[in-house]
């Protein structure tokens, strides 16, 4: 027995040995390419992002050409040098004014996009940039922290159910105890010749004494009729609230992560709440505002959105790549699109009209006061029930902001003294009136 | 036996009850004659065109009502350079609104130009975005015409936000990114 807390040890001895062969291996092979490029890959990273990752990635063509290796090959194929390059990325379009033939060619190539010029880097700079595509520095804690972030998340992933669950078997299992223990008492009072308590049958049964007491049959049955009174009168209040709805999307999108995590503006894509009566869904050319240049997700969100939600966001953002028409490989249009059937989650009944841009632009209201904390949201539902008590309630409680709005001047002077308070709210500015909304 | 197949019975009920109250579909409407718009409502399926929706892109050649004017550079590196060269801003200094350029900017540009416009947005700082060139950058040089021009367009990487800023709100945030750029290059 004492053997068992050794039984992993020959799996750890190797895995360790794994590990400590990587990082001395990848160590050695950095320190050689270091050594031959005479430039700093660490810095050329930064540079590059700073610099060049606009428009150019590593290994996958995007505004310009992939750059992993650039100057090996095109010493090898072109017979281009240092200095070139140099020329090139100090003033590109120079070079190609001056008849350069390859100059030419790359930029025709590449559907005659001007490359910008840089005259502001160094030789040094661009030695430690070239150092980078050739070979970039490694990143070796990324796949041990995805590891352990997978662990973190299947640790709180117990939810509510499985503890309610539990608790439910605990319960049936204490009434069975119950039970067992009052028959095994009875056998050992028959067994001891004790007469159990025996049934009084002289006694009414329960049910006829209640049906004989006629006032505690009239006091049950007003109990009885305002109780189910209270139910019917719930169920029917709620038909027709679409509360908590929450339908499957064409594209599984993660307000949690655009939202939340990258904290990007709603009005960003939801441009049209600022001037208009509705909050559009925005056309599939906002998200290649950024998409154009995010074609796959970290990899440590990649592996939360499988672990945790199920969802391959990869393969989610080659839906959207589908939809508008978008060639990865030649980073062009193919003109061939198909709409995205988003499914509406709020909607009003025709009777009621809801204006945006007066909320959003002219009242202030933040997004989240009716739509609930959507940067939480993995999944967009509905927060608020979009009933006619939830706006007058919001009328009601909500004070108009009249700061430096001449608009309200003198309306509000006049209000505020008829109604002999400082601040007015929306109700008595006249957000009441049958007519603001149903007409 | 026959309490068994009760006990089956009464949850079947239970269960049937339970998956009608389902998130993914919508509730029951009483009436809902009043409900259901008579006209298109805004991004409706529809047989009325021949690709089957309701929003539409308007007719070719057709211009906005107000003061609507064209813009005539064209999306091309020579139309980059002469708008670089020659547009100025229609704007008075009495027009421009440097408080609504703060705000359409930091909703608009600010996520991934920075706030201060310094290329340091949230998005890049996440490396989600790389490359997002200061504003004093010296490469570049970016001046009034540019700046719209890139605005009205895109360029590279960045995308067109012709379509979530209107002409007046696009002139402001230009007047915006050069007070930004004045202030980088101090």
């Amino acid at each position: 027995m004492k053997h068992v807390i050794y039984r992993n040890l020959t799996s750890k001895i190797l895995s360790f040995g794994f590990i400590f062969f990587l990082t001395f291996s990848i160590s050695i092979n950095a320190q050689e390419e270091t050594a031959e490029a005479a430039g700093d890959p660490v810095n050329g990273k930064s540079l590059f992002n700073a610099n060049c990752a606009a428009c150019h990635r590593l290994n996958k063509p995007m505004t310009g050409p992939a750059l992993a290796n650039v100057e090996q090959r095109l010493y090898e194929e072109e017979g281009l040098d240092r200095e070139w390059l140099n020329k090139w990325i100090r003033n590109s379009a120079g070079l190609i004014s001056s008849g350069d033939a390859y100059a030419n060619k790359v930029y025709n190539e590449w559907n005659q996009v001007a490359m910008n010029a840089f005259p502001q880097l160094s030789d040094q700079d661009i030695s430690d940039i070239l150092a980078y595509t050739a070979a970039p520095p490694p990143a070796p804690a990324v796949a041990e922290t995805a590891v352990a972030e997978q662990a973190g998340g299947a640790q709180g992933g117990i939810s509510n159910e499985i503890i309610l669950g539990a608790l439910a078997v605990l319960f049936g299992l204490l009434a069975m105890a119950l039970i067992v223990v009052k028959r095994t008492l009875n056998r050992f009072a028959e067994a001891k010749g004790i007469p159990v308590v025996e049934e009084d049958e002289k006694r009414l049964p329960l049910w006829k004494a209640f049906v004989q007491n006629q006032f505690l049959v009239l006091v049950t049955s007003i109990f009885f009729l305002l109780g189910s009174a209270y139910f019917v009168y719930g169920y029917l209040m709620q038909v027709g609230v679409d509360q908590g709805y929450e339908p499957v999307q064409p594209i599984h999108y993660s307000h949690r992560i655009h939202a939340g995590e990258n904290g990007i503006d709603c009005k960003y894509c939801h441009s049209s709440a600022r001037v208009s009566k509705h909050s559009g869904i925005p056309s599939l050319n906002i998200c290649m505002n950024c998409h154009k240049a995010i074609g796959q997700v970290a990899e440590a969100t990649q592996q939360e959105g499988i672990n945790e939600y199920g969802v391959d966001y990869n393969a989610e953002i080659q839906k959207l790549y589908k939809a508008v028409g978008w060639d990865e490989s030649t980073q062009s249009y193919t003109g061939e699109t198909s709409p995205v059937e988003w499914i509406r989650i709020h909607n009003l009944p025709d009777l009621a009209y809801f204006n945006h841009a007066q909320h959003v632009s002219v009242a202030g209201v933040e997004c989240q006061t009716c739509h609930g904390p959507v940067e939480e949201m993995e999944i967009m539902y509905q927060h608020a029930p979009l009933t006619m008590g939830w706006c007058i309630n919001c009328h009601r409680e909500t004070n108009v902001n009249v700061q430096d709005n001449g608009y309200y001047a003198k309306i509000h002077e006049e209000l505020s003294k008829k109604y002999g308070v400082e601040q007015l709210t929306a109700a008595q500015m006249g957000g009441l009136e049958c007519g603001k909304c149903h007409y | 036996m026959k309490t068994f197949l009760k006990y089956i019975l009464a949850l079947l009920v239970v269960f049937s009850l339970s998956s009608c109250n389902n998130k993914t579909s919508r509730n029951y409407q009483y009436m809902p004659n009043m409900y259901e718009p008579v006209s298109y409502e805004a991004y409706q399926e529809s047989d009325a065109f021949a690709n089957g929706i309701e929003a539409q892109l308007p007719a070719e050649g057709t211009i906005p009502r107000g003061g609507f004017m064209p813009y005539e550079y064209e999306d091309t590196n020579e139309g980059y350079e002469a708008a670089k060269a020659n547009l100025v801003s229609p704007m008075d200094s009495l027009q421009v609104d440097y408080e609504r350029g703060k705000e359409l900017y930091d909703v608009y540009c600010g996520i991934c130009h920075g706030t201060k416009g310094a290329g340091q947005g949230t998005l890049v700082k996440r490396e989600k975005i790389l490359g997002v060139p200061s504003y004093a950058d010296a490469g570049r040089a970016i001046t009034t015409g540019s700046i719209y021009h890139v605005i009205y367009y895109g360029k590279n990487t960045m995308g067109s936000y012709a379509n979530q800023l209107n002409e007046e709100e696009r002139w402001q945030v230009v007047a915006y990114v050069e007070k930004l750029k004045a202030e980088l290059e101090k």
